[in-house]
């Protein structure tokens, strides 16, 4: 590896467990974002019976399914020791949906059972009976703009007092508990509930994670045309009201 | 067949509900017919179903490909057989097909995944056959684990019920294991969501294409009915698989259809698999769609990432332009997050096109895998858009129902 001393490393961590819900586009736009700048970057997949590496840049948490969540929660538990050792070396973490619920302290399910997170982030989350399903718009503070995605969770996530959310829920539940936010962002570790997957939706906020991972300076412009007609299209899209969204959701319906 | 007046009625009603369907151009008319008898004589589908002989299949992938080649291999056993062949498999889509053909002695009936457990009861079915369990449609459908659970229930109910099951999918072997099953290892292409024992949650082992659970025994079972490449291995038997349908996912279709054919319904293998062979065309999957030009669109379904994984290691090896179509209707799931599970990577050089309601997510997925697409909402106008002579249109459930409706042949 000494030829390639700065090579961003982007680990997909237990993409086996953690992978439900097309979260390895995460993983592929922060490769794909760095690469087209010049920055050599490659995609580290971390198997659910690997010990956690504590060298990664980047380390990526998606969503996941009841059981693979419960297993995952136990190799994390495992892994702490790497994961603080990287954070504290200056890694970025995205934490997606089961990812956000599990770096927090714990997550109550629905039948009393507690599993234990990470305590990364002072949160807990609750599970509720209603399932939160659908576009979300989350209004972030500055300097991101506002966020688009999809979710499907039935965890209801409360903030301890000093945990600042991603942003303001515009549309949609996101961390469902009243509150009317999605998320948390401390230091370099930003959770959400929001899939799409959200990177992808959202390339500034890819970039806002480059950028902590290699410095602003590094984020030469790209491209960004497509992504902003996806961007403009969603929030359209979620944001409709009266006869519009009337007429969107009969489109929906439609065979 | 006698038939309660009550059933009768209903199913008169629920023609003439299909037919205002049909003539409004609202749908081919079945699910809403299904619903008007369902609703006005809640016990036809026992009374329609009666005393033939009734075959169920099921699966994520593959139910509507796999119900028709095993009705083709069933009817050269002299078997009048009714099948719902436009893929009406929700319990509405069941019973106007029983009604259509009420002499007919055997039902081979493709089931939606999350209706198995109601209809086999009313039905008296004594066969199951069942393929695959992924993700789809997690919006509506909920966690895989759940359906193969719901299936396995019917199994513990029922452990004298035939199964001609794949033995390579961990949520078909849980749910299929209670009953009586007759298993042939079909491979697993799609993994991605047999991390996890069903049984105890711990992680897989897979060596080999074969799977164990280290924690609590829970493992492939052993058999000698394969699929080893285009041919079938059954007991002692081998027979070559000759198929009009393209692909290695059509191959297991076929294995199962003739697995079944053979086991249950006791038709010659060698019977069977030719009749499978004569399929080149399954409600709309595979026609070819004329492009106003000369040329002409092949048209392929695919709705979830275990789907596209195969059609598109097909695609790689064909000389061909691509248009990709997607829709995220309520019919489709209205997450098309999927889209970043599937390796599109695989089309680098082909000419291709993002097409359908999500075409713009097509297309943000193709610009990260590095293939350069064309954006056009319409899937034929992209495809003209497109060198070649025969160019591969493939489409989310939606976009596909919409190709069916206008160039399908509806009474195919």
């Amino acid at each position: 590896m000494s030829d390639r001393p700065s090579t961003l490393r982007v680990g997909l961590v237990y993409p086996e467990l953690l992978g439900t819900y097309g979260d390895r586009g995460n993983a592929v736009v922060l490769v794909q974002r760095a690469r087209w700048r010049g920055i050599p970057a490659e995609l580290v997949e971390v198997a659910a019976d690997e010990p956690m590496p504590a060298s990664l840049d980047v380390y990526l948490l998606g969503g996941g399914e009841d059981d693979p969540q419960h297993l995952a929660a136990a190799n994390l538990r495992a892994g702490r020791g790497a994961l603080d050792q990287a954070l504290q070396g200056g890694a970025v973490m995205l934490a997606v949906c089961a990812g956000f619920q599990l770096v927090g302290h714990r997550y109550v399910l629905a039948d009393g059972t507690v599993l234990e997170g990470i305590g990364l982030l002072d949160l807990e989350t609750r599970a509720s009976p209603d399932r939160l399903i659908g576009e979300v718009v989350v209004e972030p503070d500055a300097p991101l703009p506002r966020l688009t995605g999809f979710e499907n969770h039935s965890g209801r996530t409360t903030l301890g007092p000093d945990l600042a959310p991603l942003g303001r829920v515009v549309v949609g539940g996101g961390n469902g508990d009243g509150r009317g936010v999605d998320g948390a962002r401390h230091g370099r570790i930003v959770g959400t509930y929001l899939h799409g997957p959200v990177l992808p939706r959202n390339p500034a906020l890819a970039d806002h994670l480059l950028g902590l991972a290699v410095g602003d300076a590094a984020l030469t412009p790209l491209d960004a045309s497509l992504e902003e007609r996806l961007r403009a299209e969603r929030l359209h899209a979620s944001t409709a009201r009266g006869p519009r969204r009337w007429w969107q959701e009969r489109l929906l319906a439609r065979g | 067949m006698t038939r309660s007046l009550r059933t009768r009625f209903g199913v008169r009603a629920g023609e003439a509900a299909g037919w205002l369907s049909r003539v409004t151009g609202r749908g081919a008319g079945a699910t809403i017919s299904g619903r008007v008898i369902n609703a006005v004589a809640p016990d036809a589908l026992a009374e329609l179903a009666g005393s033939r002989r009734t075959a169920l299949v099921s699966a994520t992938n593959g139910k509507t490909t796999t119900t028709r080649l095993l009705a083709a291999a069933v009817a050269t056993n002299g078997r009048t057989v009714t099948t719902n062949s436009t893929g009406a498999n929700l319990t509405s889509g069941l019973a106007p097909t029983l009604a259509r053909d009420p002499d007919a002695d055997t039902a081979i009936l493709e089931v939606d995944e999350r209706v198995v457990s109601r209809v086999v009861d009313p039905l008296r079915a004594e066969l199951l056959v069942l393929g695959n369990l992924s993700r789809d449609q997690l919006d509506r459908y909920g966690e895989v684990h759940l359906l193969g659970d719901a299936w396995r229930a019917v199994s513990e109910s029922h452990p004298d019920l035939a199964v001609v099951a794949n033995s390579s999918d961990p949520h078909v072997v849980w749910a299929a294991s209670p009953a009586t099953v007759t298993w042939v290892e079909l491979g697993l292409g799609w993994r991605s969501d047999a991390a996890t024992c069903p049984s105890c949650g711990a992680l897989l082992t897979w060596n080999d294409n074969r799977f164990a659970c280290p924690a609590c025994g829970f493992a492939q079972p052993d058999t000698p009915n394969r699929l080893d490449g285009d041919t079938l291995v059954l007991g002692d038997e081998r027979v070559a698989l000759r198929l009009g349908l393209p692909g290695r996912w059509n191959l297991a279709n076929a294995a199962l259809a003739v697995t079944a054919a053979h086991t249950h319904f006791a038709v010659p293998t060698r019977v069977a698999a030719d009749a499978a062979g004569t399929v080149t065309t399954v409600a709309g999957r595979y026609m070819h769609v004329p492009l106003g030009d000369g040329r002409q669109a092949r048209v392929l379904l695919a709705k979830n990432p275990a789907g596209w994984s195969e059609v598109l290691h097909y695609l790689a090896d064909v000389d061909t332009s691509v248009v990709i179509a997607v829709n995220a209707r309520v019919a489709d799931g209205k997450d098309p997050s999927w889209l970043w599970d599937v390796p599109y990577e695989l089309l680098r050089g082909h000419p291709t096109a993002a097409a359908g309601d999500r075409r713009l997510d097509v297309a943000v997925r193709l610009r990260y895998a590095e293939v350069d697409a064309l954006v056009d909402r319409d899937p034929l106008a992209a495809a003209r858009a497109l060198p070649g002579e025969t160019i591969h249109v493939v489409a989310s459930y939606t976009q596909f129902s919409a190709l069916y409706r206008r160039f399908g042949d509806r009474d195919r």
